[in-house]
């Protein structure tokens, strides 16, 4: 067994694992944040995608011994108080139908969009290549991201906004 | 207390119906706060493993349990032998015929294997893990039999037998007459005859199988969570096969990701699950991997169809000629003969003709199960009549949207019972093909395809077509009884109206992302005047919802909605004799607007339906003969199938060096009737076209002379990503059902039944100049070029080559 000491949606936790243990098992079986699923033993599908240190990992796919030190955020992390934008833009854009690979896919968006803020349509869906979605056809997974881009960046100038507001009092 | 009500009523709306409300799915869904099935953890769970063969036919000749045994955290080990009578039989509820061959098929494999991936034994142990690695310790010696793969080879003389008892791998055949079609062909002047391969596929739900099936004590109850689509069937199957009384069984099918036909099924993990966790009186719970899955989960189509067409010179279809081998896989699933019958009357599709002839032949190999894959039967059928028409139009040199223009059922012939039998009450083909060619720039890509043509351009254009129509919202139960299923299409309802003004919907579907529980809302709210938001769904759960037929063959909202419909009337009807008790006038003099009654003509008096609800509670003052509280309820018996129709599009580039196709542009204008929430029907026909095009392009089941599946994998089962799919351009003609109260038709399978011919005429239509006839699905690269390098070797080889014979 190895010690290790992760950081989960913003609590700070100890465990002891077993070195085979897999993340997503680790997430949903042991901490019983089980919010993210799991969908393939390939890594191809994404379900299970969290943010590890803020990027987007498949965690069938990392060992649980490896986030030691780590800051992980799952999808029952992402909303701090109000909604991530990529949520309000899921739901606003029909992004989802089951809802299964929604948590691997949301926190895949919110990867994609951190490095690349206002992408293009084929950016998009070449951004989003390791997550499957069976249900919806990708085309309002589209339209969310796209969606959610725009209401980050007119957050964003909207603080930037209040900003030079405070600095011109 | 009625001062809460009636603020209530302020904000209902009278017109959700037609409006793209917001999922209330979704927060849920979107903040991970679920409900999978493999999520339940109860105390004391074990968790189930199980040996699967690795041969697709063999007999077990020694199973030793005992080492997996000693493993640690192991409590239990199973194979046939142990269970003994717990090892119950999965049921196929669908003989379609009267001497169909229907061989036991036991949970655990009783002394022989038949495809890879049959269940021969389990494990239970106290952790995901300990059971993992205890099941790899499980010896079993097999001594291979004969694979059984290919169909065609079955059903020959001294061929290889998949059950040994029954002396023959021929299932059953069902024939089907309508006309002459002799005299059809007689009467022709060109008979176009065609071979096709409806390739086998894996429906592949995101989340996989799972079941928990808990005892509760001494009571001898026993709850069931499964990721079924059918949590109401299970229970009555799960009754008759093991012998547990119906009425000690609870079966929830909590959230449910995804189905698409693969969880319309009785499964023997299910009843593993459910006798093991009985005789151990413990949880016992499930979670299967992607591997298992590809193996195990049961696959859909997989037909060889034998294919004939005659018309006159003139591009007048006469007959039609349909002969299919359906492949079964081992063993009888929940509805594994009856697919094909789903396609028995849908191969004439939108056309007009003389005489019908079709029949099926199911055909026992050594693989995985078949069973419904979105659209289950009708995508097989639509596929091949749509190809035909093609292929008829090359022949008599007519362009092909104007030979389907030649033959397909008018707007105003409708209603209209065609060759096969079946009344299609409303359609119009016209406006949705006009629609869709102008979207799509019909003649403009015709032009183009010309030029490139003319150029020898190695870069080639196709136009496919597709306009379908479909049969579904399954389904009218004496249609089924007829049919032989065992059961019948009903679907239920009950609405009640709480005392506090909110309302709880009881539903019998059973939705795993189709959005019931918002487009559910929204119809009662019409007819309740009641906001949607004060509007709570509740199905998935036989205790909770005991009442239900579940989801399938697009027949929630067809069958479904119209019991939701007359349930909301059931209850407005009682509310409105209570009503008249308090205003103190006839029911008959009231009127019922925006969720108030009102005395005709004195629209200041006036009772909220929220504030007769609490007056139907507290029973102060009812009039004699009102029984207290607020509900109604409905059961609905369709009369008649609905009818959704469509034309779909494809510009398809081909690069002729290359063999890759593309799809440059796609257009869909469906009409599915009155849409009670356009952005939800949006979303079903963008999944819908998404798997049809799938299996033109990358989807096949397949397996090597032995029997190995070896698509058993995402890696190598291609499910497409984002990247591979084109934008759709989509728009919808609304012609509303006559047959159904709120002019709805079902939406679920019509994408898929109609895409995947769209995609292969396309691919076909650009290469038709080289020779090319035909080209099996998936139409990877390699598969066209291939059809492209036959055809330019000689005409007839490039027949043989893609499975198509003239």
């Amino acid at each position: 067994m190895a010690r290790i000491d992760v950081n989960v949606d913003g609590v700070q936790r100890s465990d002891e694992v077993e070195p085979r243990l897999l993340l997503v098992h680790w997430l949903r079986d042991k901490i019983g944040l089980v919010g993210t699923p799991m969908g393939c033993d390939t890594s191809n599908c994404g379900a299970c995608t969290v943010l590890l240190d803020g990027h987007s990992v498949k965690s069938c796919s990392v060992l649980a011994v490896q986030v030691d030190g780590s800051e992980i955020t799952t999808i029952q992390g992402l909303a701090n108080g109000d909604w991530h934008p990529v949520q309000t833009a899921f739901k606003e854009c029909h992004g989802l139908q089951c809802g299964y690979c929604t948590p691997g896919m949301v926190l895949a968006a919110v990867d994609l969009l951190s490095e690349n803020p206002d992408p293009t349509d084929t950016e998009i869906r070449e951004g989003l290549e390791g997550n499957i979605c069976r249900c919806t056809g990708y085309q309002n997974i589209v339209k969310s991201v796209a969606h959610a881009a725009g209401l980050m960046k007119s957050a964003q100038s909207d603080q930037q906004d209040s900003g030079q507001k405070e600095l011109a009092k | 207390m009625t001062d809460i009500a009636d603020q209530k009523a302020d904000s209902a709306t009278t017109t959700a119906i037609g409006q793209s409300v917001r999922r209330k799915e979704d927060g849920r869904l979107l903040t991970g706060t679920t409900n999978w099935t493999d999520n339940i953890q109860l105390p004391g769970t074990l968790h189930m493993q199980i040996v699967r063969s690795p041969f697709a036919h063999a007999k077990i000749t020694r199973i030793d349990l005992a080492p997996a045994l000693a493993m640690p955290g192991v409590v239990a080990a199973f194979s046939a032998a142990e269970l003994g009578d717990d090892n119950a039989k999965v049921l196929c509820v669908w003989p379609v015929v009267d001497d169909i061959v229907m061989p036991e098929f036991p949970s655990l494999a009783v002394g022989e294997v038949r495809h890879v991936g049959d269940c021969v034994a389990v494990v239970l142990a106290t952790d995901r893990y300990l059971a993992a690695d205890a099941v790899e310790a499980i010896e079993v010696d097999y001594e291979p039999l004969p694979a059984v793969v290919d169909m065609e080879a079955a059903l020959a003389d001294g061929a290889d037998l998949v059950h040994e008892s029954a002396g023959t791998n021929h299932c059953y055949t069902k024939h089907y007459v309508c006309g002459d079609y002799e005299k059809a062909v007689a009467a022709s002047d060109v008979v176009v005859k065609r071979r096709f391969v409806n390739q086998r596929l894996i429906p592949s739900p995101m989340e996989t199988r799972a079941v928990v099936a808990s005892p509760m004590g001494t009571s001898g109850e026993l709850t069931i969570w499964s990721a079924t689509q059918i949590p109401h069937v299970l229970r009555v199957v799960m009754a008759l096969s093991t012998g547990i009384p119906e009425n000690k069984l609870r079966v929830i099918a909590p959230d449910v990701g995804g189905g698409f036909g693969g969880k319309l099924q009785f499964y023997r993990e299910e009843i593993l699950a459910t006798v093991i966790a009985n005789r151990l009186g413990r949880p016992v719970k499930w979670s299967e991997s992607r591997s298992e899955n590809m193996v195990a989960m049961h696959h859909g189509r997989d037909q060889i169809q034998f294919i004939e067409m005659a018309a006159t010179r003139e591009g007048k279809i006469l007959g039609m000629k349909v002969e299919l081998l359906a492949n079964m896989g081992a063993y009888l699933q929940l509805l594994t003969p009856g697919i094909p019958v789903l396609g028995q009357f849908m191969f004439n599709g939108i056309y007009k003709m003389d005489a019908y002839d079709w029949k099926s032949t199911g055909v026992f190999t050594t693989t995985t199960p078949t069973d419904a894959y979105r659209g289950a039967g009708r995508p097989e059928a639509t596929f091949a009549v749509e190809r035909m028409l093609d292929e008829l139009a090359v022949e008599l040199d007519i362009e092909p949207m104007e030979l389907r223009k030649r033959n397909w059922i008018q707007h105003e012939e409708f209603p209209y019972t065609t060759v096969a039998g079946l009344t299609y009450d409303s359609g119009n083909y016209e406006a949705a093909t006009a629609r869709a060619m102008e979207l799509f720039d019909y003649d403009a890509l015709r032009t183009e395809q010309a030029a490139r043509r003319a150029a020898g351009d190695p870069v080639q254009l196709g136009i496919g077509i597709s306009t379908f129509t479909e049969m579904c919202g399954l389904a009218p139960s004496r249609t089924l009884s007829a049919l032989k299923y065992a059961a019948g299409g009903w679907e239920h309802c009950t609405i009640r109206i709480l005392p506090t003004g909110k309302v709880e919907l009881v539903t019998g579907t059973s939705p795993h992302g189709q959005g019931h529980a918002t487009a559910w809302s929204q119809i009662a709210s019409d007819s309740l005047g009641i906001p949607v938001d004060d509007i709570e769904v509740i199905f998935g759960d036989t205790r909770h919802a005991p009442y239900g037929m579940d989801t399938y063959g697009s027949r929630s909202l067809a069958v479904g909605g119209v019991a939701i419909l007359h349930a909301a009337e059931a209850a407005v009807a009682k509310a409105r004799v209570i009503a008249g008790h308090m205003l103190e006038a006839s029911p008959d003099d009231l009127e019922f607007v925006d969720g108030s009654f009102r005395i005709k003509g004195d629209p200041d008096s006036a009772k909220t339906i929220q504030s007769v609800a609490w007056e139907a509670f507290t029973s102060h003052d009812l009039p004699d003969g009102t029984d207290p509280n607020l509900f109604g309820s409905s059961t609905v018996d369709p009369g008649v199938f609905s009818y959704p129709h469509g034309t779909h599009l494809s510009a398809v580039e081909v690069d002729t060096e290359t063999g890759m196709p593309k799809i440059r542009s796609y257009v869909a204008v469906d009409d599915v009737g009155v849409q009670i929430n356009p952005m939800i029907v949006e979303g079903q026909i963008h999944g819908g076209i998404t798997q049809g095009i799938a299996q033109a392009l990358w989807e096949g089941a397949f397996y090597d002379e032995n029997g190995n599946l070896i698509t058993a994998s995402l890696a190598d089962y291609l499910l497409p990503t984002a990247p591979d799919v084109p934008l759709y351009v989509t728009d919808r003609t609304v012609t509303p059902s006559t047959t159904h109260p709120l002019g709805t038709k079902g939406v679920g399978e019509a994408g898929a039944i109609a895409s995947t011919p769209a995609v292969m005429n396309g691919i076909i239509d650009a290469l038709r100049h080289l020779g090319v006839k035909d080209v099996l699905m998936p139409a990877t690269p390699q598969t066209v070029w291939r059809a492209i390098q036959a055809a330019s070797a000689s005409p007839a080889a490039a027949a043989s080559a893609t499975g198509g014979a003239s």
